[in-house]
C-alpha cells in the first residue's frame, strides 16, 4: 500500500487520529488511549501487518514528550511513523511489548533515558544507567549532572 | 508465539528456587562478551532458565552528545559505535543528512563508499569468524582470519590514515580520493582471499566438533526474528528477508549483481552458514567494483555550515551486524535536535534470553558468538 491508500485505510479504522504526510513515509498521531487498541489493529489486521518494529524511540519537545513507533511490514513493505504525545510531568503509557517483543528493550531504555512509564510492561527496570540513577532521565533537554556533563 | 510473557506473568516466574537455582554472573570483563556485558544467568543444574543482560558499562550517550555537535562533526562519533563497521555507520549518517540538505553524491564517491563498505563488512565478518570459532574452542582460525584481516587494514590505512575508525565519509561523498595503490592491492587481496576462503570452509565449517557446537542450538524461529526485530545474518539465519542492500539500496547497490543470503535453519549453524556465504558475495562486490571506479569528482559541492531544514530524516544501512538506522529530528539549525542511532546490536541481544532459555550453560557462549556483538553497538 502506498501512502495516500494507506492513509484512506487509516482514517476508517481511527477517525481521531491525525495524519502527517510531509515525509518519507506517512505518521500518524494517536492519542495515549487509543493506543494499545491500535498498535494491536496495525500488528494484527491482516491488510496492514505491521509485524516489524525497527525503530522506537522518544523526543523531548520541551513542552511534551512524544514516544515515535516506526513500523513496517515484512510481508507488504510498507511503513507507517505512529506518535503518541505524552504529559512531561507524568508521562504514562501502555506498552506494547507483547505486540512486538522489541519493544521490551526499547522501552526500558526510553524508561530510564526520557522517564516514560510504561504500563504493564513485564519487566521495567534500569537497563543501560547504573543503580541509583531512578529519577534523573539523561536524554531530557533540561538534563544537567555537573560531574558527568560532556558539554561541546 | 509470545513465549516469554505468559512465563512472566506467572506469580514467581523467574525468581530463583532456593534448592535447585543458581545464578552466576558472566562478565563485565569474560573473554567470550567481546567487550564489556553483563550477563545475569539464572541456571537450574546446567539449564538456563533465564538470562539478563545488564548493560551500560561502556556507554557514552552519543544521541546527547550529537545534540550538541553540527551536522558534519556528529559523524565521526559515530565511528565509535559499531567499531568493526564504522564505514557503513559513517555511510549511514551521510545519507541521511545528504537526504536532509539533498545532496547529489558524484558516482566516483558512490562506488568507492560501497567499495569501502563490502570491505569492511569482510574485514568484520573475518574478525566474527576468527573469534567466534575461538569462543567454542577452536584456536586456529582467529590467526588464520587476522592474516587476511590485516590486508583489508592495509588498505584502509593508506587510503583513510587509520586502521579501525576511519572517518572517512563526509556529506557529499569521501574526504579525499584514494590511494594510487588501492586498486593494485585490493586486486591483490581479492587474489589471496578467494583461496583463503575455501581453507575457512575446509578448516571449520565441515568440522564435526564444530557441527555439533552450533547445530540446532539456539533455535529462533521466523515470527520470533521479525518480533524480537532481529536483523542481519542473526535473522536472515531463520529466513527472514531483511538486506537493506537489497530491499531499499543506496548508492550503487541496485546495478550490483549479488544475492541476499538466507537459510532457513533458525540456529546457530545457519547463522555461520549466513555469514560465510556473505563474505563471498561480499568479495564478488568488490570485484565488480573494483574495476569499474568512474572517474570524476569524490565530493560534491556543499555550503561550509550545514542546516537541515525542518522536518525528521530517517536512513537505513545495512552493516555487518543488520540494519543500522539513523533518526534525525532537525528544527532547522545547525545541530540535530534529536538523533536516534537504530543499532542492530541491541534488538539481536534482546532474543538471546530467547534463543538461549532451556539450552545449556556451555551452548550460550556459541550463541552469543553466533550473533556477532559488538557491544559499543549496544551501548551507544
Amino acid at each position: 500500500m502506498n501512502k495516500e491508500v494507506l492513509k484512506i485505510k487509516l482514517t476508517e479504522l481511527f477517525p481521531t487520529a491525525t495524519f502527517d504526510e510531509s515525509g518519507e513515509w506517512l505518521n500518524i498521531t494517536i492519542a495515549p488511549a487509543d493506543f494499545l487498541s491500535a498498535a494491536e489493529i496495525l500488528r494484527n489486521k491482516i491488510e496492514l501487518g505491521f509485524d516489524y518494529l525497527f525503530c522506537v524511540t522518544c523526543v523531548d519537545w520541551k513542552t511534551h514528550l512524544t514516544m515515535v513507533y516506526h513500523l513496517e511490514s515484512t510481508l507488504y513493505r510498507h511503513h507507517l511513523v505512529v506518535k503518541v504525545q505524552l504529559d512531561r510531568t507524568k508521562p504514562e503509557l501502555e506498552t506494547v511489548s507483547h505486540i512486538w517483543r522489541t519493544a521490551e528493550f526499547n522501552e526500558r531504555e526510553a524508561y530510564e533515558m526520557f522517564g516514560v512509564n510504561f504500563l504493564n510492561h513485564p519487566d521495567l527496570r534500569l537497563l543501560i544507567l547504573p543503580d541509583g540513577w531512578e529519577g534523573r532521565n539523561p536524554m531530557r533537554k533540561d538534563f544537567e549532572d555537573p560531574v558527568n556533563m560532556i558539554k561541546l | 508465539m509470545y513465549r516469554e510473557t505468559e512465563i512472566l506473568k506467572q506469580p514467581g516466574a523467574g525468581e530463583p528456587d532456593v534448592f535447585g537455582d543458581m545464578i552466576i554472573n558472566i562478565g563485565p570483563q569474560h573473554p567470550s562478551t567481546h567487550g564489556v556485558l553483563h550477563l545475569v544467568i539464572t541456571l537450574n543444574g546446567e539449564t538456563i532458565k533465564k538470562v539478563e543482560p545488564h548493560l551500560g558499562y561502556i556507554h557514552r550517550s552519543i544521541e546527547k552528545m550529537c545534540e550538541s555537535l553540527s551536522f558534519r562533526q556528529f559523524i565521526y562519533v559515530t565511528s565509535k559505535m559499531d567499531y568493526l563497521s564504522s564505514h557503513i555507520n559513517n555511510h549511514g549518517c551521510c545519507l541521511c543528512v545528504e537526504k536532509g540538505m539533498q545532496i547529489e553524491v558524484p558516482a566516483r564517491a558512490q562506488v568507492i563508499r560501497v567499495l569501502m563498505d563490502e570491505l569492511t563488512r569482510l574485514a568484520s565478518h573475518q574478525l566474527w569468524w576468527g573469534a567466534g570459532a575461538m569462543d567454542i574452542g577452536a584456536l586456529t582460525p582467529f590467526f588464520h582470519a587476522f592474516r587476511e584481516r590485516e590486508m583489508i587494514n592495509d588498505i584502509m590505512e593508506e587510503t583513510c590514515g587509520t586502521r579501525l575508525t576511519m572517518n572517512y565519509m563526509v556529506p557529499g561523498g569521501v574526504m579525499v580520493d584514494v590511494h594510487p595503490n588501492f586498486q593494485g592491492r585490493v586486486h591483490e587481496f581479492i587474489k589471496h582471499f578467494k583461496t583463503k576462503i575455501d581453507e575457512y570452509d575446509e578448516l571449520l565449517t565441515g568440522n564435526v566438533i564444530f557441527q555439533n557446537r552450533v547445530k540446532g542450538v539456539g533455535y529462533l524461529s521466523k515470527e520470533d526474528a521479525i518480533s524480537y526485530g532481529c536483523t542481519g545474518p542473526t535473522a536472515r539465519g531463520s529466513g527472514v528477508s531483511c538486506d537493506i542492500r537489497k530491499l531499499y539500496p543506496y548508492e550503487v547497490y541496485s546495478k550490483l549483481q549479488f544475492d541476499e543470503v538466507t537459510e532457513t535453519g533458525g540456529d546457530c549453524l545457519a547463522r555461520y552458514l549466513v555469514r560465510m556465504k556473505e563474505m563471498r558475495q561480499s568479495l564478488s562486490i568488490v570485484e565488480q567494483l573494483i574495476d569499474n571506479i568512474p572517474e570524476g569528482d569524490v565530493q560534491a559541492k556543499t555550503k561550509a555550515v550545514l542546516k537541515l531544514p525542518k522536518g525528521e530524516y530517517f536512513s537505513r544501512v545495512e552493516t555487518a551486524r543488520g540494519e543500522f538506522g539513523v533518526y534525525i529530528v532537525s528544527e532547522g539549525g545547525t545541530t540535530p535536535y534529536r538523533i536516534k542511532f537504530r543499532s542492530p546490536g541491541y534488538s539481536n541481544l534482546s532474543a538471546l534470553d530467547h534463543m538461549a532459555r532451556g539450552g545449556k550453560i556451555g551452548d550460550l557462549v556459541a550463541i552469543m558468538a553466533m550473533i556477532d556483538l559488538v557491544i559499543p553497538d549496544i551501548d551507544r
